[in-house]
């Protein structure tokens, strides 16, 4: 799906667990979840947690959407 | 005896070379050319040979078609070849669309052959048994005979040994079967875990297809201005389901409007992902499709504003070309709105 969306212009950035994957399909913009069931939000940790940590990666997913890149990315996260 | 039927290009068909590739297509009782050599290994009787001229198929190819399907609806026959193409491309590429339109009229088997940097491959194996053949002509004799050996099976209905084994391009079908060894999966994965751990060779039993990369998308160059929209392959919907989506092997998605919603709440939507547990996505939605944060993205100003809808179908089990068919039935929505960017988040 990503690469279709991409292939037709947009610019786009998948937020995945499974890395490996991600980069074997194609995606070119990869920005890690933190699991599976649960991508952008451990249910074990506070409501507020899970905002602070949801609204970081989804930062930086939105910053790797104007990053330049040359090739495939897997973008950082700290938490 | 079961009947056959072969079709083959002006050049085997002994019309003439590429000065005859307009030849119309003509059915001949009898054998002509490779189906004098397929007539020697097949245990059916090769009743007519179809000869085309590969100009006419490729530029004509509904007329083509329908000449050679008006050829056929009057024939008995149980199974039918093409080729064997080698690395001819646009033979290789007629010999998919005969056999695929043939199959299609008159559910039989179909076979044909070619070289594996004969585009036909790539566009025809899932349809159908393209065995891997030769180069050039050189190869006649073998490629036709494993054509023919291979009818032979399906004719008396004995056990396909799958792609590999027969000689055949995979078709991308998987089928459950028992194996003659007995070994059971778990012990085959730890084998090949430690074939692997020790940088020994070791077969994987599930291969990944063939990577086609997709050029870069540029860089959004003002967030500010963007509007971003938010896909999903990890089943969130509406409580109901409105869309009925699979749970797994997904055909089907949705697009759910968000105007004015600012979090998906438990209850108003869930997951129907077979593939996860559904505990954390059911209690906050959010956590797969992160409406909240965008939300308060949009309201600092960090982006210019959120799609209307957000995406979703179901990951686990689809195959790659549903994937694709899907994204490119939401692209058309995506692009009334002017989207510049998503946001596409996978379990």
């Amino acid at each position: 799906m990503v690469k279709e969306f991409e292939r037709a212009g947009f610019t786009i950035v998948q937020m995945a667990n499974l890395i490996p994957v991600a980069k074997t399909v194609g995606s070119n913009r990869i920005v890690p979840t933190i699991s599976i069931p649960y991508p952008l939000g451990d249910p074990a940790t506070t409501k507020e947690e899970q905002w602070k940590l949801r609204y970081y990666r989804v930062g930086v997913a939105l910053d790797s959407l104007t990053t330049d890149i040359k090739e495939q990315t897997v973008f950082k996260v700290k938490i | 005896m079961k009947k056959a039927i072969m079709y083959v290009n002006q050049f085997f068909g002994q019309i003439g070379g590429e000065d005859k590739a307009d030849f119309k297509p003509v059915i001949k009782c009898g054998l002509v050319g490779p189906a004098v050599e397929l007539q020697k290994h097949l245990d059916a009787e090769v009743t007519h040979t179809i000869i085309c001229g590969d100009n006419f198929i490729g530029s004509n190819t509904e007329k083509a078609m329908e000449i050679i399907m008006g050829f056929l609806k009057d024939k008995e026959f149980d199974i039918f070849f093409a080729g064997p193409a080698f690395q001819a491309g646009r033979y290789g590429v007629a010999c998919g669309q005969v056999c695929k339109a043939v199959k299609e009229k008159f559910n039989i088997p179909v076979i044909t052959s070619m070289h594996i940097e004969n585009p036909g491959v790539e566009m025809f194996k899932k349809d159908m048994y393209i065995f891997k053949g030769g180069h050039s002509a050189a190869k006649m004799k073998d490629d036709v005979k494993a054509m023919a050996a291979f009818g032979n099976k399906l004719l008396k209905g004995e056990e396909n040994l799958g792609a590999d084994e027969e000689g055949y391009y995979a078709r991308g079908i998987r089928h459950q079967v028992w194996r003659k060894d007995g070994v059971m999966a778990a012990d085959r994965a730890v084998e090949m875990t430690i074939k692997k751990l020790n940088g020994k060779p070791y077969e994987t039993e599930l291969p990944m297809p063939k990577m086609d990369r997709v050029p870069i998308a540029p860089a959004i160059k003002d967030l500010s201005k963007a509007v971003i929209a938010l896909v999903t392959s990890g089943g969130i919907v509406p409580i109901d389901n409105p869309d009925r989506i699979q749970s797994a092997s997904a055909t089907r998605w949705g697009r759910y409007n968000i105007e004015g919603i600012d979090d998906l709440k438990e209850g108003v939507y869930k997951t129907i992902h077979a593939g996860y547990d559904p505990a954390a996505a059911d209690a906050d939605p959010d956590v797969v499709v992160p409406l909240d944060v965008m939300r308060a993205y949009e309201k600092e100003g960090k982006i210019g504003r959120l799609h209307n809808y957000f995406y979703s179908t179901v990951g686990t089990g689809t195959t790659q070309g549903e994937a694709a068919r899907m994204a490119n039935e939401m692209i058309p929505y995506l692009k009334e709105d002017e989207v510049d960017a998503i946001i596409l988040t996978s379990t």
